[in-house]
Parts: structure tokens; sequence; C-alpha cells
């Protein structure tokens, strides 16, 4: 089991990393880490405490946090979708922290939900009969940045790159072949 | 499905509280409820079933909503996305 205390110091060790500041409200940050520290405990990785996760990893990966969409939140609102990361003018109290709208995709989200609602499916037709249904698959492809190299296995590139901060658009999907011809 | 009753003083409006009970602005959300004395009603959606989740989305896009949380519904009317004090204290008239 993860302690908060750890959860706590891989969440100061990122914002550090990146230029970012944690909520400076200690109890609102108090109860995002234990947040945190529940969800991963319930799901194998600590997924965003203010989102519903389906504890299926594939469907989860872009709200694992840092989520997907920490980089662009922060970056337009100064604060992230939970208020885990801040921006510098947020802790120096010249922004104020308010809620923000939600970044992820709604085909993300209803995707999830499509799961959830194919498992009720089949738990009512496991009493009947036996049904072949078509699963919602995540297609995962390789991507890199065009501007530093920097080579992802993910459904999407990322926002920002992770690395040289260069923009979505710098990514390209590399193609792979295999060739069995010899 | 689990709804919780939180009792107050101030019951002129019906208010229900779909939340996640991990979720911080959720839980500020609860508290500002709490600490104005206003009776309300919620639901952490993370802990119900699958079934019932479903129920929640679609109550909630029903009436106009998508589901992020907390969402607040008053009067059974009203629906305000996100822990939204303004509006909160508008809809309650505090």
């Amino acid at each position: 089991m993860i302690s908060l205390e750890k959860v706590r110091q891989r969440a100061e060790s990122d914002a550090k990393t990146y230029g970012y500041y944690l909520n400076p409200d200690p109890e609102f940050l108090n109860d995002l880490l234990e947040g945190l520290r529940k969800n991963e405990e319930r799901y194998g990785y600590p997924s965003c405490p203010c989102r519903v996760a389906t504890g299926n990893l594939e469907l989860d990966r872009d709200i694992i946090c840092p989520c997907d969409y920490r980089d662009p939140d922060v970056a337009e609102f100064g604060t992230c979708y939970c208020a885990l990361y801040v921006r510098k003018d947020v802790v120096e109290g010249k922004t104020s922290l308010m809620p923000i709208p939600e970044r992820r995709p709604l085909e993300k989200q209803a995707r999830a939900y499509a799961v959830t609602a194919e498992k009720i499916a089949e738990k009512a037709a496991a009493t009947t009969a036996k049904t072949e249904q078509p699963r919602s698959e995540v297609r995962k492809k390789l991507w890199y940045c065009r501007q530093c190299g920097y080579v992802v296995y993910r459904e999407d590139p990322p926002y920002v790159c992770p690395i040289c901060k260069a923009k979505r658009e710098m990514f390209a999907e590399i193609a792979v072949r295999i060739d069995l011809a010899g | 499905m689990n709804v919780v009753k939180v009792a107050g003083k101030n019951n002129k409006h019906k208010v229900l509280v779909y939340a996640l009970s991990t979720c911080a602005w959720c839980k500020m959300a609860k508290k500002f409820l709490k600490d104005n004395d206003i009776e309300y009603e919620y639901v952490d959606v993370d802990l119900c079933s699958q079934e019932d989740h479903e129920k929640i989305r679609n109550d909630i896009e029903k009436r106009g909503g998508h589901a992020s949380f907390p969402t607040l519904i008053i009067d059974d009317k009203k629906l305000i996305t996100g822990f939204r004090k303004d509006l909160i204290k508008e809809a309650l008239e505090l």
C-alpha cells in the first residue's frame, strides 16, 4: 500500500521538474493527495481524484496523474482540472483558483462509459446466451517529436512534448511496416 | 443507490449533489452547503455500482449537463457543473 507521504513526494518532485507548484491550500492539497492515494489503492494507478476511472488501464491512461491535460490546462487557466498543479501566479495569489472546464475529449469519456455499458449488457446476457459483442479498443501508435526526437507509444501524441515543450502539431506518426518476405 | 441525506436548517430548496468520494472540489461543495446550514443529499458516484453510475450519467445528460463532478441539481431543474460558489449562492438565494 502506498503512503500519503510517498504520493506527496512524487507530486512535489514532478512539480519541480516541470516548473509547476502544488495547490497552496494545505487542506485542499491534502484532500487531492489522499484521493490519488485511494485511487492508486483501488486501481493500481493514481488516476485523477476528480474524474471517474473505469479501472481499465488502457481507458484511464489519459487521466492518470499527471494527466494528459495538465500541461495545456495549467498554461491556459493556471491550474489543472483537479487543481493539484498550479502556476506561480496562483501560488502568489495574483490569480484566483476557479473550477475549469473539462478538456478530456467527450469521445474518450464516452468510450469508457461504453465499456461499462457493455459489461452491464454482458452480465445481463450471460444468464441467457453467449453474445459476441465488438469490444471498444484503444489503438496505440508510435509518435515522434519532430523537434527533439522524443518517441511515445500512445493513442495520441501529447499536447506538449515533455522533453522540449514543442506543441502537439510537431508530432508525427512513425509508420511501422513489417516485411515478412525477407 | 446510496443517497446520503445531510440535515440543515435551510430546506427552502431541494439540493442533490452528484460527487466523487476522492474529489477535493466535491468535498468543498459539501462543506459549503454544510457551513451554510443547507439541507442536501449527495451520492458518491465512484462508490456506486456500474448500473447506478449509468443511471446518474443519464440523469445529468438528460438535464443538459455532462458527467463532471460535483454536479448540483437544485429543485429538480437547475443544474450546476462544478463547485461554482457564485452560481450556487444565486440558486439558493444566499
